[in-house]
């Protein structure tokens, strides 16, 4: 049956975008790319939990979708927030290309 | 095939092109060089995959009500992306994350410079001459 390859398919390139994210998460080398790869990670779970849904022909995670996606933001926001906060422009001036984003 | 089945495939391939989509951020974020093309990357999958997926979900279930309860959840995207997208792209910037070569054309940097010097007036004074 074509449709449960496509849904297989479907799975297999679901996992391998979460597992370049979990890369990128342990590599770094900044905060910056880490916190860009943990919010991709919380879409590729959003795409999980609406293929499960697709699958299994049922609604009952819709709930779940909807709080995920609203509040996907607050990490990312604290994160950037507190990163863009620690440094000055005098140290932005004499390492312009390691700032104070580079904590690992 | 039966209609159910139609309906079942095109599901399947809408979920298709959202996974497309998420494996080829996943890609972009394992080769692009520096944090604000790696975020160009990763917001890709981020409302068009969205959208995929939640098609593919409507398409299953057969239902108004169900496409009616998805449109929050692409709302709620919507809304929350850019701002994400808007401070990790200022924190990055701030923090030099970024190469230079790879850039056009920087249009902060003047007004950076501009605005660092006239906060200081009287320690530097003398870089004030240009």
């Amino acid at each position: 049956m074509i449709t449960d390859v496509v849904f297989l398919a479907v799975g297999v390139l679901l996992a391998a975008a979460a597992l370049l994210a979990l890369f990128r998460i342990v590599r770094g080398p900044s905060l910056l790319d880490r916190m860009i790869a943990s919010d991709m990670m919380l879409t590729t779970l959003i795409l999980v939990v609406g293929a499960e849904m697709a699958y299994n022909h049922h609604t009952r995670n819709i709930p779940m979708m909807v709080v995920l996606a609203a509040i996907a933001i607050f990490a990312t926001v604290a994160v950037a927030r507190y990163v863009s906060k620690q440094d000055t422009p005098q140290e932005q001036a004499q390492e312009p290309s390691r700032g104070p984003g580079e904590l690992s | 095939m039966t209609t159910d089945q139609i309906l079942d495939l095109l599901a399947a391939i809408a979920l298709l092109l959202g996974a497309l989509l998420s494996v080829a951020a996943g890609v972009g974020l394992l080769r692009f060089p520096d944090a604000l093309s790696r975020m160009h990357a990763a917001t890709k999958p981020q409302i068009l995959g969205l959208i995929f997926v939640l098609i593919a979900v409507a398409l299953s279930a057969r239902s108004w009500s169900t496409l009616l309860a998805l449109l929050p959840v692409v709302l709620f995207q919507m809304l929350t992306a850019p701002i994400s997208a808007h401070m990790i792209g200022r924190a990055g910037y701030r923090t030099g994350n970024f190469r230079k070569d790879t850039l056009v054309v920087d249009e902060l940097e003047s007004v950076i410079d501009r605005a660092s010097r006239e906060d200081q007036p009287s320690s530097d004074s003398g870089d004030r001459q240009d």
